[in-house]
């Protein structure tokens, strides 16, 4: 049975949230695929809010805290990621944002992400695709079909069948798909040197 | 060991009281601090190369030259030198020049540079920034080691019959460190011509530093210039001191508070914990400085950071008296009893004149006066 890990960012704020509640059903949806695809997941949580304060000061200092480090490394080399925030203002929270601005550039790179997010109103729900996915576009993820949008009345229908239940088991075995085709992530190493010393000096 | 302090060159407000130094005064404080430095016992001075306000040190070679006349023993140095902006013949001629007024008491530490506005101005491109250091050094190199240059390159106009002067001294160039916080290309850099290198160690967390040092460390040993532990190792590092720590704590924080780097970011016990600030006693800070050799090994050179984030003068020439009078002598003691026998000591122009003389001239190799340039000269110190 092969491993993979799954990294999942909430950006929610409150506790309870409804933020994290759509982030733990699209983890578990997709655990669901991969198990039935023979394969075992290991899933790792980060909450965005407990590294707030961490988030500016790396944004300030230029280096991550110990614990915010930590949060950096699991996503950065978790096998997919499924990312949730709610939308403010037309597109995702500040402290999602900046998060991912401190990741590092290449930390990415054809990994796939699953995107969701969370509002008080269904009209946000485009926000996923105006915001949300051209940022994992430019960071040269791979951003599954399906995103997930979850509005109160998602939440207040009660219908565990419904509508949001079938978007998160579709987003959730797209992104199993991604997963268990692609070999396990190997972990960048900022410090590598990736050239040789002839190649800098003649440019080439 | 050597120790000394570097400068930035800032010009920032004291934040305790609103004092701003005019340029004229925080320049002549760089002086003062300098000549400080050599009365305290220390062995060198680096100041910074910037072109932008609020720094006031766009003419290294004039200070330096200035610092020299009014020292004897100082070990005069740059941190750093902007090997991607500046043109390499300007190097070469500024730091020959002030080699021979200061009796060979210069060497350089190569930097880039982050800010990107001033590449422009200077002609240059940010993205271009490691392209720029290696092809601009590669230059220098042979402008100092060779009495007649050659050289089409891709960042200056072309170089035909050229002689660099004067020539350095005694046909010596200066020693070289290259300093980069993040960039393994320039530790490779500095481990393929053997040069030392330099970690800035101030803003970022020991981890980065160990791995930089690291990689310069196995590359240096993988061209064949000794083993890993005979490379060539200098370190930065930010200390206020007072007579216990909580004084010091006290005294320090409106500072760091308001600093321009990291200022508003990390509180000050979060950034002692997590960088090689020190806030404390002098006790405090020999210990944590004699930690710094358990994650890059033995090293040669130890630069402090003191005057920055608006401290006044008065401030800085008691840290240098505290430095000079109860932190060095002990440091240089513990270090050295510690330090095995066959790890050098950073080389001066003494020791490379030294070197130059005790190696036996390669067979076949005319002896080219004093320069000795010769094509194997880029592998070598």
């Amino acid at each position: 049975m092969s491993r993979r890990t799954l990294a999942v960012v909430s950006a929610g704020l409150r506790q309870p949230s409804s933020t994290r509640l759509l982030a733990d059903q699209l983890a578990a949806a997709t655990g669901d695929e991969l198990d039935r695809r023979g394969v075992r997941v290991r899933t790792e949580v980060v909450e965005l809010r407990d590294h707030g304060h961490d988030v500016v000061n790396h944004l300030l200092a230029g280096f991550p805290s110990p614990s915010l480090k930590q949060a950096i490394e699991t996503v950065s080399g978790a096998d997919g990621l499924i990312v949730v925030s709610p939308i403010f203002n037309a597109s995702y929270s500040g402290l999602f944002k900046s998060f991912f601005d401190v990741l590092g550039d290449d930390a990415l790179v054809d990994r796939p992400v699953l995107i969701g997010a969370t509002g008080g109103t269904a009209r946000h729900s485009l926000a996923l695709e105006h915001a949300l996915r051209p940022m994992f576009s430019y960071l040269r993820a791979v951003v599954v079909p399906t995103s997930v949008f979850a509005a109160p009345e998602d939440w207040a229908g009660g219908n565990a069948q419904g509508t949001l239940r079938g978007r998160i088991d579709r987003a959730g075995r797209e992104l199993a798909e991604q997963v268990s085709q692609r070999e396990a992530t190997a972990g960048a190493d900022p410090f590598a040197l990736t050239t040789s010393f002839d190649q800098l000096l003649t440019g080439d | 060991m050597q120790f000394g302090v570097f400068t930035v060159g800032d010009v920032t407000t004291d934040p305790t009281n609103g004092r701003e130094p005019s340029e004229a005064e925080r320049i002549k404080a760089m002086v003062a601090i300098a000549v400080k430095a050599e009365e305290v016992g220390l062995d060198v001075f680096a100041t910074g190369e910037h072109h932008n306000p609020p720094f006031v040190p766009s003419s290294p070679t004039t200070m330096l030259g200035f610092i020299a006349a009014r020292t004897s023993r100082l070990l005069l140095s740059t941190a750093t030198t902007l090997i991607t902006t500046n043109d390499p013949v300007k190097i070469a001629e500024d730091y020959a020049m002030l080699q021979h007024l200061a009796d060979g008491r210069v060497d350089l530490m190569m930097g880039r540079g982050n800010t990107g506005p001033v590449y422009p101005w200077f002609g240059q491109d940010i993205r271009n920034g490691i392209p720029l250091a290696i092809n601009n050094y590669e230059l220098l190199r042979r402008l100092w080691r060779e009495d007649v240059v050659d050289w089409q390159g891709k960042f200056r106009t072309p170089l035909q019959s050229f002689t660099s002067t004067p020539r350095p001294l005694d046909g010596i160039p200066p020693f070289v460190w290259h300093g980069s916080i993040r960039s393994p290309e320039i530790a490779e850099q500095a481990a393929y011509y053997g040069d030392g290198f330099f970690a800035n160690h101030i803003f970022w967390p020991r981890e980065h530093t160990q791995r930089m040092v690291g990689l310069y460390r196995q590359r240096f040993a993988h061209y064949g210039h000794g083993s890993a532990d005979q490379a060539i190792v200098g370190l930065g590092g930010q200390v206020f001191m007072r007579k216990n720590s909580q004084e010091a704590v006290r005294e320090f924080r409106p500072y760091f508070d308001n600093a321009p780097v990291y200022g508003h970011g990390p509180s000050l016990e979060e950034f002692t914990e997590q960088t090689p600030l020190t806030v404390g006693s002098p006790q405090q800070v020999i210990d944590r400085t004699l930690t710094f050799r358990e994650y890059v090994g033995d090293y040669q050179r130890q630069l402090f950071l003191l005057d920055h984030a608006g401290l006044p003068l008065k401030t800085v020439l008691e840290q240098l008296d505290i430095l000079g009078e109860e932190v060095v002598p002990v440091l240089r003691k513990e270090f050295d009893a510690v330090r095995p026998a066959h790890v050098p000591e950073a080389p001066t122009h003494a020791s490379l004149i030294a070197e130059r003389d005790a190696a036996p001239a390669p067979a076949g190799v005319a002896t080219t006066g004093e320069a000795g340039a010769t094509s194997e000269a880029r592998s070598g110190r």
